[in-house]
């Protein structure tokens, strides 16, 4: 009986192609967009998750000032090698400590120039960001030490100043420094918010302070944790330790600030699923106007089709056999727009996910949710007139015009 | 079912009335009727004498507004819509007056149709089917839809259908209306044919005598009334 059904339906959707195409075309782009802004989402998440990880999840940032951004207060004292190395004695479960400056320069080789930025740095860095070495070597103690003008390239700068040939060796101008060149990094791609992560030029701290900052400061001092060790309890250990050498007295804000690379990465992956959730709602509303539009053809075709369920009930469908051929040609209707919403879904994904840049993350579970919901959708708008066309009275129903 | 010696339909006062009030029609006024298993029975009347309404009942397709109708003992007053439709499953064949088949559907699934209702598997319906067909001169118009047949061949097809089944009872509401004289008397041999050989009991609306004398018992309506006097001018 319930095969009949099936064939009944598929045969009048099909007298109605055009119809039924119109008919669930709600649903098809309900499911389509459900489908693509899962499978996009999912890929961007991806995406997020796996460029904090370039970064390293156990990752302690500490910058002076109360917050990130661009508003930091210039009035708190900037760290010192010192505060590092403080941090480096004094703190359980710190795998390595980074102290770290930056500025904007202008790197020359030859006659080509790069706008670009130095970073002062000791080994440290290269662990604490696990970041290997495409080239080259990292920089010898007495480099450290001394200040010597020697740099490691990001793989950004090696092609735009080098193109193909070898940088190992050559003369870099910054500024006023004159370095070799005696490494170059591995490339880590764009960093979550958009930047060029392999866009630098990495120098002695020493070396930086000296003769490009001309300052003492650290900016930033990055650590690891060591596994297995607590990020919270590193974090708060770090925070009494820097308030005690910043003399800040009990009821003081810290003029300084610790992130937690964990914290951003929830932060980030959270806000993509919130995205993911809206628009994924935007679609589940496509889905119920997509009902909406089946339960009105059904019940057009319930009114054309008087007369046919007359003739059933007259000749011995009972009530419920006429409730089941309606309930399931909705259902199969718009099954049908499930269907093809998954098939513009894939390729549009795919397209998408080409265009935007995002890996592009197939997602069985969600084609099988969005092939039943639609299913359901059928069952749900199917109902009202399926169960009018069953109380028709045969009498009645055979007279219809 | 039970003995033969109780009625296999019996009406008992049966009135319908349609509408309410000042509309209201009295279609069947009190009919007192007595169908025995087996019997060919001829219903004759004037248009709008209740002969159709009385079929509709008879068919179990309706219910009277008053009295009772017995089937095989069981009054139908009583049934649920689907204990009626059962009954129509297991037990009726209809041959509508104005036909009633499915467009665009083949006369073979038109056919078929009862079939399916009767949870019979799809190679033996089909077979059914055919044979049903060819019983009424329809052999080889199987996959003709009704707006590509006659009058009459639709009409055939009707019947077909109501005889698909092997109905203990055939309600044949102008079985021959709209067939040519030989085609009439055709259907007419068929129809004694299935009630001498299936048993199968027999109730049929005409319009025209000589269809009527196939049947071994006649009865007239006159304004939703039996009319003793004309059954007996015919006799
Ligand atoms: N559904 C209905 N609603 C209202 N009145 C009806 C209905 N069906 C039949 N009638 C009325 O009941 C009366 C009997 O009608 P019925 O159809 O039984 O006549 P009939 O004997 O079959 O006529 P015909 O030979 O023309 O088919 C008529 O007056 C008709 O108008
Ligand atoms: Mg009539």
């Amino acid at each position: 009986m319930l095969w009949n059904a099936v064939l009944l339906a598929l045969r009048a959707v099909r007298r109605n192609a055009l119809r039924s195409l119109l008919t669930v075309l709600g649903i098809v782009i309900g499911v389509a967009a459900v489908i693509i802004v899962v499978t996009l989402g999912g890929g961007a998440t991806l995406q997020v998750t796996q460029q904090i990880e370039t970064l390293g999840t156990n990752m302690l940032i500490l910058r002076s000032g109360q917050r990130l951004g661009p508003g930091m207060s210039s009035t708190a004292p900037q760290f010192t090698q010192d505060d590092a190395a403080a941090i480096g004695r004094d703190i359980g479960g710190v795998a390595a400590v980074a102290p770290s400056s930056t500025q904007a320069v202008t790197a020359i080789f030859n006659n080509k120039n790069w706008s670009t930025a130095a970073t002062g740095i000791d080994n440290a860095y290269f662990t604490v960001r696990n970041w290997p070495l495409a080239s080259g070597r990292q920089f010898t103690p007495s480099e450290l030490r001394a200040g010597k003008a020697v740099c490691v390239v990001g793989a950004t700068v090696a092609r735009e100043l080098f193109g193909n040939g070898d940088p190992l060796g050559a003369m870099l101008r910054l500024e006023k420094l004159a370095c070799e060149v005696i490494g170059v990094l591995g490339a880590k791609g764009q960093s979550t918010m958009g930047t060029d992560q392999d866009d630098l030029v990495l120098v002695p701290l020493h070396t930086f302070q000296r003769r490009i900052a001309g300052n003492l400061d650290v900016k930033v001092i990055q650590l690891s944790v060591a596994e297995g060790a607590s990020t919270e309890k590193v974090t708060r250990e770090i925070e009494r330790l820097m308030r005690e050498r910043r003399h800040l007295s009990g009821n003081e804000e810290n003029n300084f600030n610790v992130m937690d690379m964990k914290e951003i990465t929830s932060m980030l992956t959270g806000t993509t699923q919130v995205m993911t959730a809206l628009l994924g709602a935007v679609g589940a509303v496509s889905l119920l106007v997509g009902g909406i539009g089946i339960m009105n053809i059904m019940l057009v075709s319930v009114t054309e089709r008087t007369r046919e369920i007359g003739v059933r009930l007259a000749i011995g469908a009972l009530a419920r056999d006429v409730l089941l051929q309606f309930l399931v040609e909705a259902v199969v209707l718009s099954s049908l727009g499930g269907v093809l919403g998954i098939v513009v879904a894939l390729g549009g994904s795919i397209a998408l996910s080409r265009m935007m840049h995002i890996p592009f993350v197939f997602n069985g579970g969600i084609i099988v949710v969005a092939f039943l919901f639609s299913a359901a959708v059928g069952v749900v708008f199917g109902f009202v007139p399926a169960r009018k066309a069953a109380r028709l009275n045969p009498i009645e129903a055979l007279r219809y015009e | 079912m039970n003995a033969a010696s109780t009625p296999l339909i019996e009406f008992r006062q049966v009135g319908k009335v349609y509408g309410h009030g000042q509309g209201a029609v009295q279609a069947l006024d009190g009919i007192d009727l007595g169908i025995a298993r087996g019997e060919f029975m001829a219903v004759m009347g004037p248009s709008g004498s209740g002969k159709s309404t009385a079929m509709n009942i008879l068919g179990c397709l309706d219910v009277p507004t008053s009295g009772s109708y017995l089937f095989d003992g069981h009054a139908i007053e009583a049934f649920d819509q689907d204990q009626r439709a059962l009954l129509r499953r297991h037990y009726l064949g209809f041959v509508f007056q104005g036909f009633n088949l499915l467009n665009r559907t083949s006369a073979l699934e038109n056919v078929e149709l009862p079939l399916v209702y009767r949870h019979v598997r799809r190679a033996e319906r089909r077979a059914r089917a055919r044979d049903a067909l060819a019983v009424v001169g329809l052999a080889g118009w199987e996959t003709h839809t009704p707006a590509e047949l006659s009058g009459g061949q639709q009409q055939r097809v009707a019947i077909a259908r109501a005889i698909v089944t092997q109905p203990a009872v055939l309600l044949a509401d102008e079985p021959t209306g709209n067939l040519d004289s030989a085609r009439s008397h055709g259907i007419m041999e068929l129809l004694v044919n299935l009630n001498r050989e299936q048993g199968i009991t027999i109730l049929m609306v005409t319009h025209e005598p000589g269809m009527a004398g196939y049947a071994s018992r006649v009865i007239h309506f006159r304004d939703g009334r039996l009319d003793a006097a004309a059954a007996r001018s015919a006799a």
